[in-house]
């Protein structure tokens, strides 16, 4: 069996996730165990969250990532590691594949459930994908915009992401749904 | 409304009144919003802070539910005006720092405060009485949806409404309840309560908020996750929390009065008699000695002071409300002697 993550190296871990009573399985080469299990520790407090980043700081050397920098304000991932803020609306985009784990790591979740704006910015919410598929290599695919996409194409997703056992991906798209339905259900 | 009219008002949240007022002191929302269009404040020049300013304003007055509100402009302020902003809950310390382009609105109850171009542009804050964050939060939903119309907030799908700190990402929300536990401290319970309340992620404060001591028996709780839960669910969290703490309170107060009365009348008639003559008298020992008074008179022992007096000296007798009052600069020696004269005054009336 070859690892979940990479798929080059032989598979010799074996990891159980559990997160909110729901069960994950992976399979990993010890390379990707070390990085996920620095990436895996959990209910992080504020105080944490300056230490938690300098993980990340290691973690993109390693990788060999780039500088990012945002292409709207002008901040860099460097700058944000130093003042523990965000320039702007835009360097969520930009910054979207550092940020999904850190915002995992603080709420438990890289998911919003809850109420949108009545009036809708497209400007800050589509303009940099472009550019950081330029900057840095390439990015994990930008989360599915769950109002738009439906019920029943996060469930066919979800089904092929199975197939593939693409678990990381399964978890994610679980929690859209289960998410949805919540919300359905509240309606 | 100019500032000095404040003085003569009793902001919504120390009323005194709305479900279990005896423990609940208040119950407030606020909402993290920024504009699309402007770097976040601490990353903004000043022509752009003046953008986020103007273009909030030109939207606040087209608002039916701000008719009745007052901006005030920081910079324009002297130190004891922001201190006793501050002291009022209607804005927090870091709004009276580097205060270059940084604005307050505040509604005439004083149920609506906010902050613009603190840590993020806007920071909608609804203040209630009593035990009520669904009523806050149906307010500020619909004062939230109004600016919404006319503003272009950051926002988008996977990680909602998005703030300079991440940690304040999704619903941009944080609830939170002022609670008084004088049984639970007096009982030692008090921090096996706390231990349970940060397990379940959710923080403890003092009266002034982020960074301050809780004194006086008084603790704000809020929820710490903002993202991955919708408004309803977080509110319903921390209601589930606080009706459990409430019923501690209760029960521990309950306790002491079966068990300990004789110990507990005389402990809170001796603060009441200090309060009524002393001459002179700090912030701290004062928050002390009201605490124990407000929990005699949840108790039904001072049949004629009534809740809000008691809720309204903790705020006047704080040292930026004491300058106001004598409208002029006063020492930390003067204050101690005008304070013990103002709650003579106000408790002997009585």
């Amino acid at each position: 069996m070859l690892c979940d993550i990479c798929g080059k190296n032989p598979a010799t871990v074996h990891l159980t996730e559990i997160i909110d009573e729901q069960m994950n399985e992976l399979h990993l080469c010890e390379e990707c165990a070390r990085t996920k299990s620095s990436a895996m520790e959990q209910q992080f407090g504020l105080s944490d969250l300056l230490a938690g980043m300098v993980d990340f700081e290691q973690k993109n050397k390693e990788e060999g990532v780039p500088a990012v920098k945002c292409p709207n304000c002008g901040l860099t991932y460097a700058d944000f590691k130093k003042i523990g803020r965000l320039g702007c609306g835009q360097c969520y985009n930009v910054f979207r594949q550092y940020l999904a784990p850190l915002l995992k790591r603080i709420h438990g979740s890289s998911q919003h459930v809850g109420k949108s704006p009545v009036r809708r910015a497209k400007a800050a919410a589509t303009a940099s994908a472009a550019v950081v598929g330029a900057a840095t290599e390439a990015p994990p695919a930008p989360a599915v915009s769950k109002r738009k996409s439906g019920l029943q194409e996060l469930k066919a997703k979800l089904a092929k992401a199975i197939e593939k056992e693409a678990f990381e991906e399964a978890a994610r798209l679980r929690d859209q749904i289960r998410a949805m339905e919540n919300k359905k259900a509240k309606e | 409304m100019q500032i000095n009219d404040l003085l003569n008002h009793t902001s919504e949240w120390l009323k005194g009144t709305g479900p279990n007022s005896d423990i609940v002191i208040s119950s407030r929302i606020r909402l993290a919003r920024n504009l699309s269009k402007y770097p976040f404040p601490h990353w903004a020049n000043k022509s752009q802070l003046d953008g986020v300013l103007d273009d909030i304003k030109a939207a606040v007055a087209k608002i039916d539910m701000l008719k009745s509100s007052t901006l005030f402009v920081l910079g324009e302020l002297d130190s004891i005006d922001k201190q006793f902003l501050v002291e009022r809950h209607l804005m927090s310390i870091e709004h009276t720092q580097k205060t270059e382009k940084k604005a307050l609105l505040v509604d005439d109850e004083e149920i609506i405060a906010v902050m613009i171009n603190e840590e993020d542009h806007l920071r909608i804050q609804l203040m209630q009485s009593g035990f009520n964050l669904f009523e806050a939060w149906s307010i500020i939903n619909r004062l939230d949806d109004e600016l919404g119309k006319l503003l272009d907030y950051a926002y988008l799908d996977d990680f909602g409404y998005l703030t300079a700190c991440p940690t304040n990402t999704g619903t941009g929300m944080r609830g939170s309840v002022m609670l008084h536990l004088p049984a639970l401290v007096m009982s030692r319970q008090i921090e096996r309560v706390l231990a349970a309340v940060s397990k379940l992620s959710f923080t403890t404060r003092g009266l002034y908020g982020e960074g301050t001591q809780a004194s006086g028996n008084f603790f704000q709780i809020s929820n710490q996750v903002s993202l991955g839960h919708s408004e309803d669910e977080i509110i319903e969290n921390i209601n589930g929390l606080i009706r459990q703490i409430i019923e501690q309170e209760a029960q521990a107060r309950q306790i002491l009065l079966s068990k300990n009365r004789t110990i507990l009348e005389d402990r809170i008639n001796r603060s009441f008699g200090i309060l009524k003559s002393a001459r002179i008298i700090t912030s701290q020992e004062t928050i002390e000695l009201l605490s124990m008074v407000r929990l005699g008179s949840d108790l039904g022992m001072f049949k004629d002071i009534d809740r809000r007096t008691i809720n309204e000296l903790f705020i006047t007798t704080q040292p930026a409300h004491l300058q106001k009052i004598e409208n002029k600069k006063l020492s930390s020696d003067e204050r101690d002697l005008k304070r013990a004269e103002l709650i003579r005054k106000k408790l002997n009336l009585i």
